[in-house]
This record gives structure tokens, sequence and C-alpha cells, in this order.
């Protein structure tokens, strides 16, 4: 018990430190790497909560893809800080307020009795989240789940359709027409008398 | 392990003595690594009809040795407004995921370090990690060459991996588990129940998004030597060079040894089903005819070589081409042959679905 806890405060500790340095940093790749090594420190704590598969999907999700697209992009930006930073002091009283609502939200949500704040039970040694997440997943939430698919469909349909649009100078290759050449249409031996 | 064994380590705690069985391995891993660079210069010269490194040591066995000792007396150069920390970072940002997949790995039945029952998804995560170190040398360096080499790996991993994870998704529903282990024993029988055979597109799926992944011949535009001098490592000299070449040959290493449990059975024997039962009794014999990590061994070692001779057999693909590879033949494919093997498992096709 007592190396657990300490396991818990190491990885809590640089939670919270990413979290504050993903904020603050000027550079805006520093930012998404320490965004990465929240989102890891996070996965750790879930595991430790006996919640392996979530944990897992966490690094394999965020971390491995969608992080590595955000540092894509970021990457290729040209960013005016000065200009970004400019606004800092004026919209500062705003953010607080902002982030005062939602801890008092979280206060009252987490305190309900649906979310059970003791001490989080041992399970037993042949307990499998990845089983039981499947379980219910595919038996009593199938519906939700499967609208949920539905709905990230619709969205990566709309996603397509935003960015596909002909241009008018665009040259493309047909790879079918490339593989289907004959040798008679590219090449005319000719045969001539040697002199 | 052997009983002997056990007695013989019982009195050393158990933290200490997994923590030892780690560095041993790790050091057999990074000892392969080295080698495998040889045998491929080895593989490559036979193909191209010359010799390789035979200089240092007997048949040049020496010279992974010699080229470690050069790589460590080098200078590490640090360019000009480079991002100095992130620079020393990223080689270890692609060496530690690749080493760090081996621990749920089973060498046999009972031989492995961890046996997690959400194993598949542990590999899955920390090969997609690996991306990182490319991404961040290339953008640390501050250098034209590494940033396009990197957005060219960031792009080609992430388009990869869907395929890659699509293939897995059918070898999770054939053998219904996410433990490597039980992978392995739902391919138990003979040779042709194995999954290469009712799984054969995803096998040949993973194989080449596996090379992809690695960055290797045919795909590796990532530092593709005629248009981007070197890609990400451009920049790199001395031991940082150094650890992306190793992090390179253990990403291959651990590809080839997750085809060989995933699709050919992991440290199943070929012979099973196949020579009289009476055959595995024999003293000595039996033990080498029979399921052991040496056939583990001997079936990834078979696909390392596939990789050296993909390289040395290959043109380069086209960055384009790449791609249309990826999004509109690979991924096409997993997806119908998931849904043919949905129906052979509802109809419960024998002889691999009953």
């Amino acid at each position: 018990m007592l190396i657990q806890t300490a396991v818990f405060y190491f990885f809590a500790g640089i939670l919270v430190l990413s979290a504050l340095a993903m904020i603050t940093v000027r550079n805006p790749v520093h930012a998404v790497l320490f965004l990465v090594l929240a989102f890891f420190t996070s996965a750790a704590i879930w595991l430790l909560l006996e919640a392996e598969f979530l944990g897992i999907t966490l690094v394999l999700v965020y971390v491995g893809a969608v992080m590595v697209l955000f540092l894509f992009v970021v990457m290729m930006l040209d960013i005016n800080l000065a200009k970004m930073r400019a606004g800092f002091a004026r919209h500062l009283p705003v953010g607080l307020v902002v982030g005062a609502v939602m801890a008092a939200e979280m206060i009252v949500i987490l305190n309900t009795p649906a979310f059970d704040l003791a001490r989080p039970r041992l399970k037993a040694a042949d307990y499998s989240n990845t089983r039981e997440l499947g379980e219910l997943l595919f038996t009593e939430y199938v519906y939700p789940f499967e609208i949920a698919g539905v709905i990230l469909l619709v969205a990566i349909v709309a996603a397509i359709t935003l960015t596909l649009r002909k241009r008018v100078r665009t040259r493309s290759q047909s790879p079918a027409r490339q593989v289907n050449v004959d040798r008679k249409d590219r090449v005319r031996l000719v045969s001539m008398d040697s002199e | 392990m052997t009983e002997w064994w056990l007695n013989f380590t019982s009195p050393i705690p158990p933290v200490l003595l997994t923590t030892a069985y780690i560095f041993v391995f790790m050091l057999v891993i990074v000892g392969c690594v080295a080698y495998v660079t040889l045998a491929e210069r080895k593989v490559l010269g036979f193909m191209q009809v010359r010799i390789g490194p035979n200089r240092v040591g007997p048949r040049g066995l020496g010279q992974p040795v010699a080229d470690a000792f050069k790589l460590m007396f080098k200078e590490m150069v640090l360019p000009r407004d480079a991002d100095r920390f992130l620079f020393r970072l990223a080689p270890l940002l692609s060496m530690t995921p690749a080493l760090a997949a081996w621990a749920v790995i089973p060498f046999s039945e009972h031989l492995n370090f961890t046996e997690i029952n959400a194993g598949l998804l542990y590999i899955l995560a920390m090969t997609s990690l690996g991306v990182y170190g490319v991404i961040v040398a290339g953008w640390a360096s501050n250098s034209k060459y590494a940033l396009l080499g990197s957005l060219r790996a960031a792009a080609q991993i992430v388009a990869y991996e869907i395929a890659m994870g699509f293939a897995l998704v059918g070898v999770v529903m054939a053998s219904g588990s996410l433990s490597l282990g039980d992978i392995v024993r739902a391919q138990q029988g003979s040779v042709l129940h194995w999954y290469w055979l009712p799984l054969l597109p995803l096998f040949l799926t993973y194989l080449i998004a596996g090379v992809a992944e690695t960055n290797r011949a045919p795909f590796d535009v990532v530092e593709g030597e005629s248009e981007i001098v070197a890609g990400f490592h451009v920049e790199y000299s001395g031991m940082g060079f150094a650890i992306f070449f190793l992090a390179e040959y253990a990403n291959i290493i651990l590809i080839s040894a997750l085809t060989a449990l995933l699709f050919l059975g992991g440290w199943l024997s070929p012979l099973e089903g196949l020579a009289p039962m009476q055959a595995f009794h024999v003293p000595y014999l039996g033990v080498i005819l029979g399921s052991g990590a040496h056939w583990f061994v001997a079936k990834t070692c078979f696909f390392i070589f596939c990789f050296l001779w993909f390289r040395a057999t290959f043109p380069r693909y086209r960055y384009d081409q790449i791609m249309r590879l990826g999004w509109k033949v690979l991924l096409p494919v997993t997806l119908i042959w998931i849904f043919v093997e949905g129906i052979l498992l509802y109809v419960e096709f024998p002889p691999w679905f009953d």
C-alpha cells in the first residue's frame, strides 16, 4: 500500500507539473511534448487503478496518433509568440472565472453518490479490465456504442468532404493507367540498314 | 526453467532477480542488434556478389565491435540553434519503446517476463511511441532536410499503423484474446492451423506495414539519401547516430518476433501434427523437434532475413505511391478480410474456427 501511494504521488506530481508547463512554456513544440508527458503519466495512474485497457488505449490513441498529428501541424506553423501572449494579462480574469466554475462543477459532480469516492477496492487476481469493458460495451451499452460509432463516421465523412476540392491546376497520376501501359504504346523499333 | 535454477535463485528477492533478468536480456538484445547490422552487410554483400566486411576478426565477425568503438569515440556535434535538450533526448525516445515492448513477448510456454491480458495493445502502444524520436530529432536539429524527413516519417507511420492495427484486429478476432501467450496457444494443431493460412491477407499486410513502420527499404523515404541526404538523423554524429541506428535494428527484430508470434505460431513446432507422437519422446532429439523457444528464435531470424532480402531486392517507392499503397490497398484489404473472417467465425468454418 505504501509503495502504491508513493507511486501515485510520484505520477500525480509529474502530471500536475507537466500540465502547468504545457500552458506556460514559450515554445509551442515544447508545450505539445509536455501534453504528451501529461497523457502518459495519466495513463500510468489509470494502470494503478487496474484499468489497464483504458490506460494503454490512452497511450495508443492520444499519444501514438492524435499528438503525432498535433506535433506535425505545430512544427510546420510559424507562430508569432509575441502576438499570442499580448492579451495574456487582459484575458486572465476571464480565464480564472472559467477555471473556477469548472473546478466547482467537478467538485459538485464528484461528490454525488454516483461517484464512490471511497478508496477504490482491490480487484481479485483474475479480474480483467479488458474483458469487463468488452462485455459491458457489447451487451448493455451496445446501442449507445454503435450510435457513437456512427456519429464518429459522420464526422470523418464531413472532414474528408471539407478537404476534397478539385483545384484547377492540380496534376495527378493514375496508377491504374500507368501499370496498364503496353510496350507497343511507348517503344517503336525501327529496323535500318547499316551504312 | 529447471528446478535446480529455481532452488539456486530462491534466496534472492524477486524484484532484484527480475531486474537482473531484464538487464541480461537487454544486453542480449543489444548484442543481437549489433550482429543484425553485420548480417545485413553480409547478406547484402552475397546478394550483390561481393564479400562484405571481412577484415575485423575471423570472417569479419569483429566488425560490429569495431563499429561501436568507432562511433563511441567520435565527437557528437551539436548544430547551432539546435534545441539542446530535445536534440539529446531524441535518440533515447526512439530506442526505449523498441526495448520496452519486449516485456510482454513470450519465448515459450513458460519463458516470459510477464503475461498481461492486454499484451497486444501494449505492444501496439509501444511501437507507436517510436515515431516521437524521429519527429523530435527532425525538429530539434533545426535543419531543412531533417524536418522534411520527420514530416515524412509522421505521415507514413500514422498511415501504416491503421492497416497494422486492423491486421491485429483480425488476429484478436480469431484467437479471442489480447494476450500474446493465448494467441499462440490458439494456433495449436499443425502448420496449417497457424494464422498465416486463414489470415493470409492480414499476414501479408502486417509484414508490409511492419517494413513501412520501421522505415526500411523499400519504404525508406524517411531517410532517402538521394533526396534528403539522410533524413531525420542528418545532423547526428557519434553516439547519437549510433543509437538511432540501433533503434532501427531493434525495431526490425521486434516486428519479426511479433510476426512470428501472431501468424507463425511463436514457439510451436512446425512438426506438430505431422510427425508421429513418439518422435517427440526420443531423448534429446525430441526436445529439438518439439515446441520451444528455439522455434520462436528460428522464425524470428527468418523474418529478419526477409527484411534484409527486401532491401536487396526492391527499388524505393515514391512518396505518393507509399501513401496510395497504405490507404487505398492495404486498408481496404484488411477491412474486407475482417468482414470475411467475421462470416467464417459465425459459421464456425472448419478446421480453423470450429
